[in-house]
């Protein structure tokens, strides 16, 4: 058993690397979000099989956390995007898109 | 009343899961009196906050979710190998779409239902929400059938139980 | 072999062959998302494929774990990941959307699904 999981921590491993290469080579801001995004999937799962491995249960109270902070890292970079601060209200996210309208640019 | 005691369940649930610590006189009677603290001030901050409705503690009828949930599982299995043969094609050859689908159901609940499980299933995304529809982008046209949407549309809507409404 | 034995051998199967599954689909999402011409296909094989995969690794360690509460605590991370991973791609492809970024399409205006039919010559 710790063979196979020492070859599916390589395997994560390796997905991450390539999710690496495309968060530096992504032409897009988008494709960055969604690489770092995807990055912290897989950093979720190594951490878990990693917990399996070394038999160390702390690891996944932390992937736990890292699956929490990923998402809402995820959604805060894109909001600050968006509206180029962190300290807007709902109220004024609804005015903007009123104002932008459906803002096709 | 039903709504903060399915919270503070679920509270308690959960800090047992994981704490680790479910006996009084284990090595730490500190953990388990942190835990009624927090749960305590959960609940009550979020009764004076008044944001303890439906949204908040989703008890829904389980059962139909759960059956929809199973048939949606095979759905996503058979979409996700035909993702996977796109993918490992020796040249890359798809023809991607905007598709827009209407949006039927009766609840706000079932609307969300169904634009979460367009999202799920590999190949299609929920990109756009307008007021009688999705706006959908699917990665190659074979994943735009029509009738699929709204199967899967008529089946969210009975899951959700359509008669409730959701905010 | 006793009957615990048996049941032993059939979890680590099943084990492995989930945890096996979902290497695969994890890999050819990562592979997807570097071979995938533009954003919104990308996302695609970035977003959903890790789903599944990601359950299914999941799936494969909760049958391993010896104990309720590591298996507990991996279901937990697994509903997390089952709740945010779909959310979080909708909200990027929003974002994108939002900004005017304009997916790599053969024809840009979506049609309504009615009228699709007859449109659409399938290559």
């Amino acid at each position: 058993m710790d063979m196979f999981n020492f070859i599916m921590a390589l395997g994560m491993a390796c997905a991450m690397a390539i999710m690496l290469a495309r968060l530096f080579a992504g032409p897009t801001l988008y494709d960055r979000v969604l690489a770092a995004n995807s990055f912290g999937t897989k950093t979720i799962l190594f951490l878990l099989v990693f917990s399996a491995l070394s038999g160390r249960q702390d690891a996944i109270d932390i992937a736990m956390l890292y699956a929490l902070i990923n998402f809402v890292a995820t959604i805060a970079i894109l909001k600050f995007f968006r509206y180029r601060s962190l300290e807007i209200s709902l109220a004024q996210m609804s005015l903007r898109r009123a104002v932008d309208g459906e803002d096709e640019a | 009343m039903t709504y903060s005691v399915g919270l503070t369940a679920v509270l308690v649930l959960l800090w047992l899961t994981l704490s680790g610590q479910y006996t009084l006189s284990g090595d730490y009677p500190l953990v388990i009196g942190f835990g009624v603290l927090s749960v305590v001030a959960t609940v009550a901050l979020t009764a004076r906050m008044r944001i303890l409705d439906r949204e908040t503690v989703p008890i829904l009828p389980a059962l139909p979710l759960a059956m929809y949930w199973i048939w949606l599982g095979r759905e996503i299995l058979a979409a996700n190998l035909a993702v996977v043969k796109l993918v490992m094609k020796p040249e890359i050859d798809v023809e991607p779409r905007l598709v827009r689908v209407p949006a039927e159901q009766r609840s706000g609940l079932g609307h969300a239902v169904f634009a979460n499980s367009i999202t799920l299933t590999p190949g299609t995304v929920t990109i756009d929400v307008e007021e009688d529809g999705f706006l959908i982008h699917a990665l190659d046209t074979s994943f735009t059938d029509p009738a699929g949407f709204a199967e899967m549309g008529a089946r969210s809507d009975l899951a959700s139980d359509g008669k409730r409404k959701v905010l | 072999m006793s009957g615990a034995e048996i049941w032993h051998h059939l979890l680590f199967a099943i084990s492995v062959a989930s945890m096996s599954a979902g290497l695969v689909f994890v890999l050819a999402g990562a592979i997807g998302v570097i071979r995938l011409p533009d954003f919104y296909t990308r996302m695609h094989a970035a977003g959903v494929t890790d789903t599944l995969g990601a359950e299914l690794v999941i799936l494969g360690l909760i049958l391993q774990a010896g104990d309720w509460q590591t298996m507990a605590k991996l279901a937990l991370v697994g509903l997390l990941l089952f709740l945010t991973s779909p959310t979080a791609t909708h909200a990027v492809a929003n974002a994108a959307h939002r900004a005017g970024h304009k997916p790599d399409l053969a024809h840009f205006k979506p049609s309504h699904p009615r009228d699709l039919a007859d449109e659409e010559g399938k290559a």
